[in-house]
This record gives C-alpha cells, structure tokens and sequence, in this order.
C-alpha cells in the first residue's frame, strides 16, 4: 500500500512537472508576451520599447532558465537597469530579491501578479479560501441529495420512482451551469425575486439571499451524475445472494436497505464524488464569472484575459494538483472501503 | 413609430407553423421507422421504449432544424432593424410585416432566427469533433489495451496529463486570437486529421491485402477522399474550393478534439483489455491474423455497443464545450449566432430583459437531454441482448 502511495505520488510530480512546463510553454508565446508588453506599458508604445520592456523585465531570458527560475531550481537574477547599470527590482509591488537568490515554486515564492501589482500569493490563497467555502457549500448539498435520490431511484429497479428519477437525474446532466444559472437567475432573481442574482457582496458576508443561486447553480449538474452512479451500484447491490438471504430471513425491506445494502452501494459514488472535483473546477469558473464572486475561478479568468503569467501559472498548478490530489485520494480511499480490492 | 405586438396564442401558433418542414421531416422519418422497426436492428429497438422515442424526436428535431434552418428563421441571424432593439415577444417588424416571434436582443436582431441558425453551428462541429476524437482515441487506445507494456504506459501517461487539465484551463491557453499567429494549431490539427486516414487505411489493409481488386479500390478511395479533406481542412488549400473552415473554427475544432480523446482513449483501452482474453481472439491467433486485424476486425466490432452510447454522450458534452467556449467569447466571432454566445450577451442583461437568454438556453438543454436520453436507451437496449 506504502509503495503504491509513493509510486503514485512520483507520477504525480512528473505529471505536475510535464503540465507546468506545458503551461508555461504556451503562456509564453511571442503573441502572449507582446500582449502582455503592450498592457503593462503606457499607451502607443513603439516596438522597440515594447522590446526594451520585456528585455528589462527578463522575459527574453532562455525558456529553460526562465522555466527553471519559475520552479525554483535555478537563481533568479535581479535585472540591471540600462541607465544606472544597477541592479534593480523587477517589479518594485512585489519585493524581488536585489540580489540572486532562489525563489521558486519550491520555494514557496509563486511570483508576481501583473494585472494585480502584488504578489500572487496574497492575491490567489484569499481566493482559494473564498472557492473552499463555495465548494463546501455545494458537497454539502449536492452529496446527500445525490446519494438520496440514487437510492431511492436504486431501491427498486424498474419502478415509477425509479424511472421518473433517472430521467430527472438525467436532465440534471444535460444542464450546464451557463444554463441552469441563467433559468435559476430568471425565476428566482427576476421574476420572483427572492434571491440576489449577484454573489459580489458575499466577499463580506454570505446570507442565504446572495449565496443561495451559485451554490444551487453548480449543484445541480453534479447532482444528476452522481445519483446515476448511486443508482447503478444500488441496483448492482440489491441483487446480490446477501440481500436475498437476509429478506428471505424475514428482515423488513427497510432495514434491509437501511443495513445491508447501503454500505456496500456506498463505496462506488465515494470514487464518483472524489472524481466530481476537476469537473467542479469548471463549473465553479462559470459560476463564479455569472454571479461575480470573487474567488479561484474568477482569478483564473482574470489572469487569462490580461495575460497574467505568474499568476495564471499558480492558478494551472493549484487546479492541476487539485485533480491529480483527488485522483489519489479517489484510488487509496476506494482500496480501503472494499477490501476485495489488492493494489498492485 | 411604435411596434405592434401579437398575442401569447399567436406567437406559439406561428413559432409551430414556422417549424413546418421539420414537422414533415420528423414525421416521414418517425413514421418510416415505427414501420421498418424490427428490421432496423438496434435503431429499431429504440422506439420500444418512451425514453427512446423521445430522444430520438428531440435529436432529429434539431438536425432537421439544422436542415432548414432557412425556411424556418424568418430573418438573417446578423441582420439588424434598429426598431426592434430589445422588443418584446411577438413584435411585428414594421418593414416586412413579419414577427420577430421571440423578441429582439440588445443588437435588435431577432431572436428566434439566431437561434435556429445557431443550430447549424452547433450540429456541424459537435458531431464532427466527436467523430475525429472517435477515430483518435480509437486508434491509440486499440494497440495500447492489445499490447500493454510500454506503450500502454506512454499512451495512458499522455492521455492523463490532457485529463489532468481543467477544461476551462485548456481553453483559455488553447483558444486565444494570440494562439492563431502561431504555427501550433495548425500543427495539432495536421496531427489529428491524420488519423482518420491512417485509420481506414489499416483497416482496409488488414482486411484486403490478399484481394488486390479490393485493396486498391478502397485504398484509393482513402487517400484521395482523404488527402482532399486534409488539405481543405488543414492547409485550406481544396483545389476545388468547397472544402473550408474558418481559422477560428479550426481553432475551436482541435482545441475540442484534444480535450476530448483522451477520454476516448481510456474507455477504448479497457474495453479492450477485457475483450481480449476471449476465445475468438485466441482462435484469430492460432489462424495466425495480425495483430491489426484481430483488433480492427475481431476486437472492435464487439466494442461497438458501449462506443455508441458513449459517442451519444460525448456529442452532448461537446455541445455543452462549445456552450463553455460560446460563454466566455473563446473562439467564436462575438456576432456568431451560436447558443453559447448568446447565452453570455443576454445573461448579461438578465436585469433588464429575460426574453433574449430563454431560447438559446432551452434548445441547448433540450438538445442535449434528447443526446442523453438517447444515449440511455440505447444502453438498455444493448445490455438485454
């Protein structure tokens, strides 16, 4: 089991590793980094100094050293100013080192924001922190619903509930956050009114009248998804020899349900809701630029649209290593639910 | 001058009438196969089912809406009557006399013509990018589940590293206006479009070789059929000039196909891994067929159930990819008529008007649901045999 963890944490870093360099590769594109140069300097700027610009701010450095600055394995040079011919910070918002020093990744040092004049850290872990509460909210309600639903539709295979709850479950799928959001804004936010169709001021405090439409929002697609899953292994349990033996022992089929197969029809959604978690990611994008809040999400598409490097990178490495976290977890958490199960 | 508007009634009368040729083409088709059922082998089975039924009208509604697209849109998606800006359901263009049935959007075009026009987008490049992943995830993952080993190892490491990216993340560096200037999407897709090919080509090779006759025939056939759509596609260089695409949409394309092979990849893997311990595999071998023909001709034909649902499947998730690129305005031209865009111009002003954002959303949703719906039934279906 030991070996099986570490193997698969290697794999991880060498995946981490290989994507990272894949990001950076395409971030730093000639179109992107002149992008980056035209925002980042003062209007009608010639090519020249728009040259000069990314020269100064050592963007032209070889891709490697750069790559290697970035993870932290290599020094990061401090750039000499042209007229002094001193050594100059790069971005004086964010206190780079004066002198060479490593400060990478592995450093703990993520970099500096462009678009917002500080250092990545201090704007990406306060939006990490505003995403957790989000995705709590939405496991919270969208887990129990889900495995209720797939139990109920599961309990009976073939029944009026069982078939009117796959084909809701199944509707469920088909509805992206983009639309389900939209039609949840019009009913609840225009037309009744109950609900804000904005989560901006929930940064200072969230209520039920501003958080309630992003949580149901993202909710809802995962809900379909998971109940199937439930329902499938539900249906799977209830034919077993056990289940026939213990209501041939004359067991209430309640307490069959309730104690016998449960348990076992539990362990297939853990898998499922583990691996829910990088397609959350993209609904939380969605939902958190549809009801402005101001999270992960948001600092994404932020970082994307103004071709912040450093912190797009943080961004990529956060959801990259959120994916492959639960990859993990999904794997050794389901070896030890089912014993039946040897990892090799 | 003021806009003239006509009744709740009306507009649901004249938005049916306006569907007309899709009603007769649903018809024809619906009424051929309930008659032609049980010769039409699992296609006939779908509609011994409500579930499959339904899902089989819904889809067809929107290919043949496709179809027709300009018989039934009343006006042009792009065209503009300054009058009609923001109108309400049911206005009455003063011009032309004809209504624009579910209101004008915040550019006074109308409404319900961009969506029917939008379907064309949608059901173009969904069912065609499903196709090519089809092909590429099929060709990798047949000889990564049939010999294992290394190059089972590289192939999966590779298709996790794509899995491994958030969607949204590979989007957002794959689909930029920057990106086009670069020689990598040209690239990605010369490397995609190659498989299907390279695809057919094997397959007919393995099956032919020792019937020249056919082989070249067919292998001709391929590469010329082939070779022509590649330089149309890739170089945008079809000598006859019929064969086009957009850079954008190029763009968009590969962008689609590469984030969604990987996942036909992994399922064309397993399932090969499972069929290939069964007995008519080992009879192909003791006869002595190659490798390639045991697993195009003995492995997938008898994969082919679970492909199907999950190409269903897939094609609605494509539509829901393209919805996500639609909505963050990646690729598509900001005017483009596809539901995605619309749904980001009009949730924009939700406050304000809530007719532009109704439409794009429902048929987006309903298109998928009857994919869905259809891709379930045909899974029953194939799990009674």
């Amino acid at each position: 089991m030991l070996s099986f963890v570490i193997r698969r944490l290697g794999t991880m870093a060498l995946t981490m590793l290989c994507l990272t360099m894949i990001v950076f590769f395409l971030i730093n594109l000639e179109p992107n980094l002149k992008k980056l140069a035209i925002s980042q300097t003062e209007m009608h700027t010639s090519a020249e100094q728009l040259e000069s610009w990314l020269v100064n701010h050592g963007y032209r450095q070889n891709f490697f050293v750069r790559y290697g600055q970035w993870l932290g394995v290599l020094p990061k040079q401090p750039v000499t100013d042209p007229a002094t011919g001193k050594p100059t910070q790069r971005f004086s918002f964010c206190n780079d080192p004066l002198e060479p020093k490593f400060s990478g990744i592995l450093e703990g040092d993520f970099g500096c924001s462009t678009k917002f004049k500080t250092t990545v850290a201090s704007k990406l872990f306060p939006a990490l922190g505003a995403t957790g509460i989000l995705m709590l909210c939405v496991l919270a309600v969208m887990v129990p619903i889900s495995l209720l639903i797939g139990i109920l539709a599961g309990m009976r295979e073939g029944s009026r509930t069982d078939r009117t709850l796959s084909v809701a479950s199944i509707a469920s799928t088909a509805t992206p956050e983009y639309v389900s959001g939209v039609i949840f804004t019009v009913i609840f936010a225009s037309w009744l009114g109950w609900l804000n169709g904005s989560a901006a001021s929930a940064s200072q405090g969230i209520t039920f009248y501003n958080f309630t439409l992003p949580v149901m929002t993202l909710a809802i697609y995962g809900i379909g998804y998971i109940a199937r899953m439930t329902r499938a292994s539900m249906v799977d349990v209830m034919t077993q020899q056990y289940i026939r033996t213990a209501r041939l022992k004359g067991l209430s089929f309640g307490s069959v349900v309730v104690k016998h197969a449960l348990r076992n029809a539990l362990i297939a959604p853990f898998t499922v809701i583990m691996l829910q978690f990088p397609w959350l990611l993209t609904g939380v994008v969605i939902v958190e630029v549809m009801f402005r809040y101001q999270g992960f999400g948001y600092t994404l598409v932020e970082a994307a649209g103004n071709n912040d490097i450093d912190l797009l990178l943080g961004c990529s490495l956060v959801s990259v290593f959120i994916v492959l976290i639960t990859q993990l977890i999904s794997d050794v958490g389901y070896a030890f639910l089912n014993p039946r199960i040897r990892v090799q | 001058m003021q806009v003239e508007y006509i009744g709740a009634f009306n507009i649901v009368l004249g938005v049916i009438a306006r569907f007309w040729p899709v009603w007769l083409g649903l018809a024809l088709v619906m009424g051929a196969s309930f008659t032609y059922k049980k010769r039409l082998g699992l296609y006939g089975q779908l509609f011994d089912s409500g579930v499959g039924i339904v899902g089989v009208g819904i889809c067809l509604f929107w290919l043949f809406t496709a179809i027709f697209a300009t018989t039934v849109a009343p006006f042009d998606p792009l065209s503009q009557v300054p009058i009609m800006k923001d109108a309400l359901p049911g206005g009455i263009e003063p011009v032309s006399k004809l209504i624009y049935y579910f209101g004008g959007d915040k550019l006074a075009r109308d409404v319900f013509s961009r969506m029917v026009y939008g379907s064309q987008i949608v059901l173009i490049i969904a069912p065609a990018a499903t196709g090519f992943a089809l092909m590429v995830g099929i060709t990798l993952g047949l000889p990564a589940g049939y010999y294992g080993g290394r190059i089972d190892t590289v192939l999966s490491f590779l298709a996790n590293l794509v899995l491994a990216f958030p969607v949204i993340l590979l989007f957002y560096l794959l689909v930029t206006p920057g990106i086009m200037d670069t020689p990598i999407p040209y690239a990605m897709a010369g490397l995609f479009f190659l498989f299907p090919i390279i695809f057919f080509s094997v397959l007919f090779w393995t099956r032919y070789k020792n019937r020249p006759d056919r082989l070249y025939i067919l292998m001709g056939l391929t590469l010329v059929i082939g070779g022509w759509v590649y330089a149309g596609l890739v170089f945008d260089a079809d000598p006859f000039k019929i064969i086009h695409i957009d850079p954008n949409q190029l763009n968009i394309f590969v962008a689609v196909v590469f984030a969604s092979s990987p996942g036909v990849f992994r399922i064309v893997r397993g399932l090969v891994m499972d069929i290939k311990t069964r007995d008519y595999v080992a009879a192909a071998q003791t006869r002595g067929e190659s490798p390639w023909y045991i697993m195009l001709w003995e492995i997938l034909p008898n994969a082919r159930g679970p492909l199907i649902v999950d190409a269903c499947l897939r094609i609605g998730y494509t539509t829901i990819l393209l919805g996500t690129l639609g909505y963050f305005g990646l690729g598509l031209a900001p005017e483009s008529p596809d539901w995605g865009t619309a749904i980001k111009d009009a949730s924009r002003l939700l406050r304000s008007f809530i007719h532009p954002a109704l439409p794009p959303t429902i048929a987006l949703m309903s298109f998928v649901l009857g994919l869905n719906l259809l891709a379930d039934s045909l899974r029953e279906q194939s799990m009674k045999d």
